[in-house]
């Protein structure tokens, strides 16, 4: 993704408008917070700046603090830049029955960096992550938006090996 | 055992996911039945059925809608619990992902009984795919008018949304869903006013599990007495998925007739992992106290599990062999609810962390048996003091510890074989 565009505290127009395409779902302007902080997390990199937070509360008419405050509360929205792709591994009882812990070793010397560190390249950064629900499937991790099952740390380490 | 598949029958069907196969299978034809009853006469077969909620804490289904006033100006809405995030739980994501249509037929049957117009389906962020799946089902509803202004040509209007969580176990918690889909840090509310009175975005809301809204069209289809006569008793009703992981041959979701046995299951997934010996066993999630192997022959259903000190919970089933060290696995499962308390209350915030500190001393080598009696004085003040249950939650897994393997881990400790040598699943020598 090519830098992105979020200087001055605006949102590009593709995104407003994504956003505004939402409002008639809810009643409060409040209630698009999640959806919106999504949608620019992804158009941003994978990460909200504090620029990007800004915007966001400008364009829900939010404090920054409010929606810094909310960012800060879930696990799947970063205040930090992370890798060009995210690499999430269930570190959870059914996985670590199932090698979890296998999995991030291979992959802590795969990228010779330390969890939550982005790789010199920009590449990739990876965490061990709580239950993912698909436990069924273990070891399992999330690579960006989708799931990998049945994992070995052989399999793994290819996929990161293909990641551009 | 022959089983009946009524939740999971268009499992593995080509096409499950559109209206097409449904209503090859039957769907749509419940809500067509429902749209002639009258509301309350919807409420009172769902009573009379039993259903018990699916998410965790097993409260009666059509009590819970009761509870809505009626006659009330305000809006009302059904909020469709799809956060699915306690440990082991990955039924709900099968339904999703294989039947999206029964799951907006359930919807669609709950707004029409509370008398509501929207569901906000409130699904977990890393379902990414199920969110799609129910997207793409979604619209398709629409376009055959079995959501909208006049649903399935009846004037009644229901709208269904889905709204992606962003990565937080205590969403899962029916008032930190309502102020996370308000968009808030998920934190829970204070109760009084429940839900029912005072729920989403002040207004009079029914918070539903994923299972548990699926279970709805059968009811209504196919009555409660039909309903009732699955399962072993008049409290514990109908079929129930059951979530396998962890130490067996082949885990996954099975569904039963409620009340099976763990042996059961067990043989139906083929058994232990290589033929492994069974040590211990969670019945439903992380939340529920652990059982030891002798356990086995114990029915899955809410009050036998209840009555031996555990919960069928979401029903998620992790089974342990005999090369685990169970306070490793408390240990995995104190971290996971100190990561996950939301720190409100001051019990849950320090008490879940200092579980898994005192786990991790003991696990780790560094303890000694005056840490497990540390740990026993403190479990009982995690929970039952603050304004939601995660702190309940994390009691279960240490309490069930102390209690079952008291004794084994004394003889461990005075020992000195901690930490225990770890059987790795994979080859380390293929890690390298």
């Amino acid at each position: 993704m090519s830098e992105p565009d979020l200087a001055g505290g605006s949102l590009p127009r593709a995104i407003v408008d994504q956003i505004d395409g939402l409002r008639s779902r809810y009643p409060t302007e409040e209630a698009l917070l999640l959806p919106a902080l999504h949608l620019v997390q992804s158009y941003n990199g994978g990460w909200l700046s504090e620029e990007s937070i800004e915007a966001v509360a400008e364009l829900l008419h939010l404090s920054p603090s409010k929606v810094a405050g909310v960012v800060s509360f879930y696990d799947m929205f970063h205040d930090h830049p992370v890798g060009r792709h995210r690499i999430r591994v269930c570190s959870n009882l059914s996985c670590q029955l199932r090698g979890a812990e296998e999995l991030l070793e291979s992959l802590a010397r795969e990228l010779e960096v330390g969890e939550d560190q982005v790789t010199p390249d920009g590449r990739c950064s990876y965490v061990h992550f709580e239950c993912l629900g698909s436990c069924d499937t273990a070891p399992v991790a999330m690579i960006d938006d989708d799931y990998h099952e049945n994992l070995t740390p052989a399999r793994l380490r290819q996929l990161v090996r293909e990641l551009e | 055992m022959a089983v009946e598949r009524v939740l999971t029958r268009n499992v593995g069907r080509a096409g499950s996911r559109t209206v097409k196969v449904y209503r090859e299978s039957g769907g749509y034809e419940a809500l067509a039945k429902a749209l002639r009853l009258q509301p309350e006469e919807v409420v009172e077969e769902v009573k009379k059925s039993a259903l018990r909620g699916r998410g965790g804490a097993g409260f009666p289904c059509g009590l819970k809608w009761s509870f809505v006033p009626r006659g009330t100006d305000k809006p009302k809405y059904i909020v469709c619990n799809a956060d699915e995030s306690e440990p082991g739980t990955f039924k709900d994501r099968l339904l999703m992902e294989h039947d999206p249509q029964q799951l907006i037929e359930g919807c669609v049957i709950a707004g029409w009984a509370v008398g509501a117009n929207t569901t906000y389906i409130y699904i977990r962020g890393e379902y990414r795919f199920a969110a799609r799946v129910l997207e793409e089902a979604i619209r398709e509803a629409y376009d055959h008018g079995i959501l909208g202004d006049s649903v399935l040509g009846s004037g009644f209007r229901h709208d269904v949304y889905v709204h992606r969580g962003a990565g937080a176990y205590i969403c899962g918690e029916e008032t930190g869903m309502l102020e996370s889909l308000e968009g808030k840090r998920g934190q829970p509310r204070v109760k009084p006013p429940f839900p029912a009175v005072v729920g989403a975005f002040g207004c009079p809301t029914v918070i539903n599990n994923v299972e548990t809204l699926c279970c709805v069209p059968h009811i209504v289809l196919r009555g409660a007495d039909w309903f009732r006569s699955i399962g072993p008793d008049e409290r514990n009703t109908g079929p129930k998925l059951y979530a396998i992981s962890g130490h067996v041959e082949r885990p996954g979701t099975y569904e039963y007739p409620i009340g099976v046995t763990f042996q059961e299951l067990l043989d139906g997934c083929g058994g232990m992992y290589k033929g492994r010996r069974l040590k211990a066993f969670i019945p439903g999630g992380a939340s529920a106290p652990m059982l030891r192997a002798e356990d086995r022959e114990i029915r899955m259903d809410f009050d036998t599990l209840a009555k031996a000190g555990s919960m069928l919970g979401s029903a998620a089933v992790i089974v342990m062999d005999e090369t685990t060290c169970v306070v490793r696995a408390a240990l995995r499962l104190a971290k996971f609810f100190a990561h996950e308390s939301c720190g409100q209350c001051t019990p849950c915030r320090e008490g879940t962390n200092w579980m898994e500190l005192i786990l991790h001393r003991i696990e780790s080598g560094h303890g000694t048996e005056a840490d497990l009696d540390l740990l026993a004085r403190v479990v009982p003040n995690v929970g039952g003091i603050s304004l939601c249950a995660l702190g309940d939650a994390a009691q279960g897994p240490v309490r069930s510890l102390i209690e079952k393997f008291g004794d084994e881990i004394r003889d461990n400790l005075r020992a000195g074989r901690y930490p225990l040598p770890r059987v790795p699943y994979f080859d380390l020598g293929a890690v390298a």
